[in-house]
């Protein structure tokens, strides 16, 4: 199908621009590193407290890092006027905005799963009892993570003050799957299963992911044309 | 049916209108050169056309259609003021990437025929980064008539541009019109402009002070339609 | 004719107000476990509702912006999200004026301060996205889209706190327990005169934004002759 083949080409040229140069995702990667240290200093991580809280921590690192990656979506399109190039093609909007969050979900896992073993090493803390569990998590929540990432960087990529606009318009509307996610994860490290009480945050992350894919794919034409 | 028409197109900031009633139609064939000074509204205009923004007022059709539809979009090739182009990809990247969001049959050929024609085939593996302005400007000529565009709309396209790029421009200019392909572009190079140019329109502060077949007279004297029609 | 409108209902907003609040302070008694504090309720509850509806009309505006493009209903959504923003910020200080006095504490991460934060908190992000556009088309398109972001996360974002809030137990805000029938009356004659007077402000707020407008295009005439 068309819009899916769109999809692939916007994802695919995405993807071999940011690893030929990794800009990104190495910053990214750097600053992940930093703030998991940073939180060393702030809580023990000898402390058997700060070993519960640490699923919470991770989320903090992976929403500020990803948010890294997730600003040069559009912005990226911004050098040449390259922006133009693609609102004129005769591509959908749903494709466009699909293959870039797809791409930026791509990218994002990967620094996640590169900084997962190095926190687990730092706070001590075993990840891989339910490894399935928590990459389903981790696949949710990035998820949702990207669409708000991906969907505010075409809202502001044209504005003044952009790299300090996108994040702080971000963080408030993430706070519903970054909550989830947290709550899963520390449930998950902890030895918990995902059943029980802990459905009703699967099915959160799952209707946020949905509801702002769907809004998403609709609104992103709107915002890039009017 | 024209191949662009803008009937009674108005374009607001807020509540100022940069662009007034516009009126204007290319037909198949025709290259209209869209003249006025700085901020009458040339690149409001264009970008109304191309399918960038949406008049206030009024409409634009290309071919009947208007030029968000998918298919319009097929047909119309775009020039602005950047390059439009990924300065991490080499030449042959960005002309197959073009290639396949246009659908073409076969990009990559398609693509290495394009460098060919604008003189870049020996560069084709360089990165974009790495190119010469001149370079740079002939490529986004290649993405521009990469995909056969029935319809093409410059923005000041001769401005900024080498004079090897100015040549390549206008024979590329000069074959489409011959194949019936219609050419709109805004500019100041008023010589170049003209040479090619079948009709002129003169926009001043948003309205169409002038719209007519290009005469004999205008490329004697480039100044002729200003003198006459444009206002103080 | 929209000033006598403004008049108008600024003056029976201010007669309701005035009446409210003779009943809260003399005539109402003390509530039995609370004392003199729990009179907040009747400015803290209807903020919220008010915000709460402004929300909605915002969000509903915003839509009608995008589909006719006519400036006048984002002119609408800015001015309702300002009235909006300055109940909610009036729901959040009397809620912790209220904690200060009962608990000895400034703030509390019970569910629904926690809520009304976070929507304070995104609703503030629409105003500063505002700010960073200069061209009003684009700012009208931009936040429109924003507005409509926001509004569908709010129930979103009160749920899951709601959840998270019913794992951690804490300080709940007038939990259970009947309400006198004449302090239920005054309850709902303050809704209605705090929601006057929201509208009252988003008029007025609502004529600056268009006066604004006006001054903007005058300075681009300017700028083109």
């Amino acid at each position: 199908m068309e819009f899916f083949r769109q999809t692939w080409v916007i994802a695919a040229k995405d993807l071999r621009a940011e690893l030929r140069t990794k800009e990104a995702v190495n910053a990214s990667l750097a600053f992940a590193l930093v703030i998991l240290v940073l939180f060393s200093f702030a809580f023990d991580p000898l402390e058997e407290q700060t070993r519960e809280m640490s699923g919470g921590l991770l989320w903090i690192v992976f929403a500020f890092a990803g948010t890294l990656v997730l600003n040069r979506s559009f912005a990226r399109e911004v050098p040449n006027d390259c922006l133009d190039a693609l609102i004129a093609a005769p591509i959908s909007g749903a494709a466009l905005f699909m293959g870039k969050a797809l791409a930026n979900f791509v990218l994002v896992i990967s620094v996640e799963l590169v900084s997962l073993p190095v926190f687990g090493i730092f706070y001590n803390v075993h990840w891989t009892t339910q490894i399935w569990s928590l990459l389903l998590v981790l696949a949710l929540g990035t998820w949702g993570l990207t669409v708000i990432g991906t969907i505010f960087s075409a809202l502001t990529v044209n504005i003044r003050l952009r790299e300090l606009m996108a994040p702080l318009l971000v963080y408030p509307m993430l706070i519903p799957v970054l909550m989830s996610a947290m709550q899963l994860t520390m449930q998950l490290i902890a030895g918990k299963s995902l059943g029980g009480e802990n459905q009703v945050w699967l099915r959160l992350m799952v209707a946020f992911d949905v509801i702002f894919t769907a809004l998403s794919l609709v609104l992103l034409e709107t915002v890039l044309v009017g | 049916m024209s191949a662009v028409a803008a009937e009674g197109v108005w374009k607001f900031y807020g509540d100022y209108p940069a662009l007034r009633d516009v009126i204007l139609n290319a037909e198949p064939g025709a290259c209209l050169a869209l003249i006025g000074r700085n901020g009458a509204g040339k690149t409001t205009l264009l970008r109304i056309i191309g399918g960038f923004s949406r008049a206030g007022r009024g409409q634009v059709r290309i071919f009947g259609q208007d030029p968000r539809d998918i298919e319009t979009r097929r047909r119309v090739g775009w020039i602005g003021h950047g390059i439009a182009v990924y300065d991490e990809l080499s030449a042959l990247e960005n002309l197959s990437l073009f290639g396949r969001l246009y659908n073409l049959p076969d990009p990559r050929k398609s693509a290495m025929e394009w460098l060919e024609r604008t003189g870049l085939e020996r560069v084709k593996d360089g990165l974009v980064r790495e190119f010469s302005r001149g370079m740079r400007q002939r490529l986004a000529v290649a993405r521009a008539f990469l995909h056969q565009p029935s319809v093409l709309l410059l923005d000041e396209p001769f401005t900024a541009l080498d004079d090897r790029a100015i040549a390549v421009l206008q024979r590329l200019l000069r074959e489409a019109l011959a194949e019936g392909r219609t050419v709109i572009m805004s500019t100041h190079q008023l010589r170049e402009a003209l040479e090619l140019a079948t009709h002129v329109a003169l926009l001043n502060r948003g309205k169409i002070a002038f719209h007519g077949e290009r005469t004999a007279q205008m490329v004697a004297d480039p100044g002729w339609v200003y003198a006459h029609y444009d206002e103080a | 004719m929209r000033e006598k409108l403004i008049y108008g209902l600024g003056a029976i907003a201010a007669v309701l107000l005035a009446r409210n609040l003779y009943s809260i302070f003399m005539q109402l008694p003390d509530e039995a476990s609370q004392g003199m504090i729990y009179r907040i309720i009747f400015f803290h509850v209807p903020a919220a509702i008010t915000a709460m509806l402004c929300a909605s009309v915002t969000c509903i505006t915003s839509i009608v912006y995008l589909v006719t493009k006519n400036l006048k209903y984002d002119a609408i959504s800015v001015a309702v999200t300002e009235v909006g923003l300055a109940f909610l910020a009036a729901n959040l200080v009397t809620g912790s004026i209220w904690g200060r006095i009962i608990w000895g504490i400034w703030w509390t991460w019970d569910a629904r301060l926690t809520s009304a934060l976070v929507c304070w908190l995104l609703y503030a992000g629409y105003l500063m996205l505002r700010r960073a556009i200069e061209e009003p088309t684009a700012r009208a398109r931009i936040s429109a889209v924003f507005n409509i972001f926001a509004f569908v996360d709010v129930p979103i974002v009160i749920f899951s706190i709601k959840w998270w809030r019913t794992q951690h137990p804490q300080p709940v805000f007038w939990g259970g327990g009947t309400i006198d029938p004449a302090m239920r009356l005054t309850a709902l004659l303050n809704l209605a005169a705090l929601m006057l007077l929201a509208v009252v402000l988003s008029l007025i707020r609502l004529r600056q934004e268009e006066v604004q407008r006006e001054i903007d295009s005058l300075r681009r005439y300017a700028h083109a002759v």
